[in-house]
């Protein structure tokens, strides 16, 4: 399933495939090391178009609504089971 | 000289490295921007001495913003570049060593926190990851020192491998080849740190979290505070203090010109500290036994926060508000580092990446943050009337700043795009850094503040022995009444408010104000322009004409606020209902009004997708 950092549930992980919007947007998540290909794990959003927190690998980010929205993760289907995923 | 450059991610450990090798001390917190000016240190290694330079932390050398442009032309100008890497982070971080390998310099990395990274189940090996890069790897752990001479002991052997420069998703298969072959990740169970980190985060828990925090900070400052500049007052200068100067006085003759400045006014033949304004009463006074105790425990409470790593998580949860006023979430750090002193607020401002930011950033900080010294006087004041006047005067400076960021968010031109930061983890933060950061502040504040307090009291003096303030009390007297509700002679206050805002609130005492004399006066001193220390750096970060627009802002702004609470307060409203009345309107002005941002960078993210 591919749906937005946004509409991404809390607790729920998935891999990167794309980000939409200017070279500006994705520099900057880049530098921060978040690129399509990456395994994400979101930790949660504020309502009413707060900010997206995630994990990668050993690290949290927070992505405002206006990216967040922009980017697309494949999320892991059947959660609980797929033992032994690496996260 | 040959010069050394400490290059890293923000939040890596650098400054810690750079105050081990130099021995200098440095403020180190558990965010990203502490660095925003590089600092220089030496280090002898007995061999050779060196100079080094601590560069503000970037995740790449791309000058995108400010801060990377500072890195990027440090890093130019180096002979050696020490890469502090955090080992708890490799992948992300070797984003930028191998930016800094296919710069012409030679390299040796730092690989610190290695024992964080033993914690969290990161195995690196370190040796086959020296092979691989072809420079020099030095595991260390820059808190404790582990690792450092071996990492001086290495300088001799940096290696410069120009390599050729490769495009963004090269890199990154580069790196990730790489990482796949030197790191092994075993898994592990959450800390509990590692869940507090996420409750913050979560909105059921993190807003609770969030203001039990802010609660808790706001009660230990006025608390604390207030009983260490009780006890001062009764016990240093009331008693033995007080004795020495009135030996003083009496040597002096009890009167005459130096006995004015030194002493001042005698109150009944007695010593006031309050209303006497000489410098070693009034003066030494307001500075160590008012300010200094409120001060104090401020900065014990922020070291704290900082070095937990806990104004990143609360820059979340106040995004969305700071959207509504043309920010976004990450400048409520120079906004909370305002309430210690607005010189520092301001630096930080810089780590806000447009010039918009930076502008409504430093416009609202210096208009209605007002700073620990002015406030610890607001509140001895002020406080004094009861605790609802004291309430007036802060929601008005809440409301200022809510309505005046509404108002600049929609009539300046762009938007504040939204954030993308790092959250660096908990960290129990350690007594010494903590003492020592305490004690660095505190100095700064001695060394910095005395000379403006004590100059500023004696500029008063001479201006009321010459006449010069009555001359301008009349002279303004009529704006002043009929605008503010002040007698003429507060025109002085607002003079003396250029060089120091605390002794600025100090000279309202002798006037003899009522409460809501005291609340307009409060208000307006905050408001109304920043002191010469925080207008100079004001100036230098923002330019000439922003800084020209920002005091124009600054000046209405005050002068409205005054106006507007001296029609309403105890003549219409009394301060209790106008205090409670302020803040709800500053929280659901923001709430029907909307961001005119968050539609402008939605609309321009589409046409640039």
């Amino acid at each position: 399933m591919e749906v937005s950092l946004v509409e991404m549930k809390p607790g729920q992980t998935g891999v990167i495939y794309k980000m939409r919007g200017g070279s500006n947007l994705t520099l900057k998540l880049n530098q921060l090391g978040l690129r399509e290909g990456k395994r994400i794990k979101k930790i949660s959003s504020i309502f009413n178009r707060g900010p997206v927190t995630i994990n990668v690998d050993n690290y949290q980010v927070a992505v405002g609504y206006g990216k967040a929205i922009r980017i697309m993760v494949e999320v892991d289907e059947l959660e609980k089971d797929s033992p032994g995923r690496q996260s | 000289m040959r010069k050394i450059v400490l290059a890293g991610n923000p939040n890596v450990g650098k400054s810690v490295v750079f105050s081990q090798l130099t021995g200098s001390r440095v403020m180190i917190s558990n965010y990203a921007g502490t660095t925003v000016e590089f600092t220089k240190g030496l280090l002898n290694t007995g061999e050779e001495p060196f100079e080094v330079l601590d560069a503000p932390g970037t995740y790449s050398l791309e000058p995108t913003s400010k801060v990377e442009e500072v890195a990027s032309s440090l890093v130019a100008q180096a002979d050696i570049v020490i890469n502090v890497v955090d080992a708890t982070n490799l992948e992300r971080n070797l984003f930028l060593t191998t930016e800094l390998l296919e710069r012409n310099v030679p390299l040796i990395v730092a690989l610190n926190m290695i024992d964080e990274a033993g914690h969290k189940g990161v195995k690196i090996d370190v040796e086959k990851l020296e092979d691989l890069l072809g420079v020099p790897v030095v595991p260390t752990v820059a808190v404790s020192g582990e690792g450092l001479k071996e990492l001086v002991g290495s300088l001799s052997k940096s290696v410069n491998r120009k390599k050729a420069p490769l495009n963004i998703s090269d890199r990154w298969s580069y790196i990730g080849n790489l990482v796949g072959q030197v790191q092994e990740i075993t898994h592990r169970h959450h800390s509990w740190l590692e869940k507090l980190q996420d409750a913050s985060l979560r909105p059921l828990t993190g807003f609770p979290i969030a203001a039990a925090v802010l609660f808790l900070a706001f009660q230990l400052v006025i608390g604390l505070g207030e009983f260490i500049h009780e006890a001062m007052e009764d016990y240093i200068f009331e008693g033995f203090y007080e004795t020495l100067l009135l030996y003083l006085s009496e040597a002096l003759g009890s009167g005459g010109f130096l006995h004015n400045i030194l002493i001042g006014k005698l109150v009944d033949g007695n010593i006031d500290f309050e209303e006497s304004l000489g410098v070693l009463t009034t003066g030494v006074f307001v500075e160590l036994g008012v300010v200094l105790p409120f001060l104090a425990v401020f900065y014990l409470v922020l070291g704290f926060l900082e070095d937990s790593g806990y104004l990143p998580r609360l820059a979340v949860m106040v995004d969305r508000s700071m959207h509504r006023l043309g920010l976004h979430g990450y400048s409520i750090i120079p906004m909370v580092l305002g309430f210690g002193c607005n010189v520092p607020a301001a630096l930080a401002a810089r780590n806000l990446e447009s010039r918009r930011e930076r502008f409504i950033a430093c416009t609202l900080m210096s208009v209605a943050i007002p700073c620990m010294a002015q406030l610890a006087l607001i509140v001895g004041l002020v406080g004094r009337h009861g605790f609802d006047y004291l309430a007036v005067v802060f929601a008005a400076l809440f409301f200022i700043w809510v309505v005046l960021g509404l108002i600049i968010d929609r009539v300046m031109p762009g938007y504040t795009p939204s954030m993308v930061v790092e959250i660096p983890p908990y960290r129990i933060p350690s007594f010494k850094a903590q003492a020592k950061k305490l004690a660095m502040r505190i100095w700064g504040f001695l060394v910095h503040a005395t000379p403006y307090i004590l100059g500023g009291i004696l500029v008063v003096n001479i201006l009321y022995t010459l006449g010069i303030i009555h001359f301008l009390g009349v002279l303004f007297a009529p704006a002043v009444q009929g605008l503010l509700g002040l007698p003429g002679d507060a025109v002085s206050t607002l003079l003396i408010g250029f060089l120091r805002k605390d002794v600025a609130v100090a000279m309202m005492i002798p006037l003899g104000l009522s409460a809501r004399q005291l609340v307009i006066g409060a208000v307006v001193l905050a408001a109304y322009f920043p002191c010469a220390a925080t207008f100079t750096v004001l100036v230098k970060e923002m330019g000439v004409a922003d800084m020209a627009k920002s005091a124009a802002i600054m000046i209405v702004t005050a002068f409205s606020a005054g106006f507007i609470l001296n029609l309403l307060l105890d003549t219409v409203v009394p301060a209790a209902y106008l205090a409670a009345g302020l803040v709800v309107l500053s929280i659901i002005l923001p709430m029907v009004l909307g961001s005119t941002s968050d539609r402008r960078e939605l609309s321009d993210l589409d046409e640039t997708a």
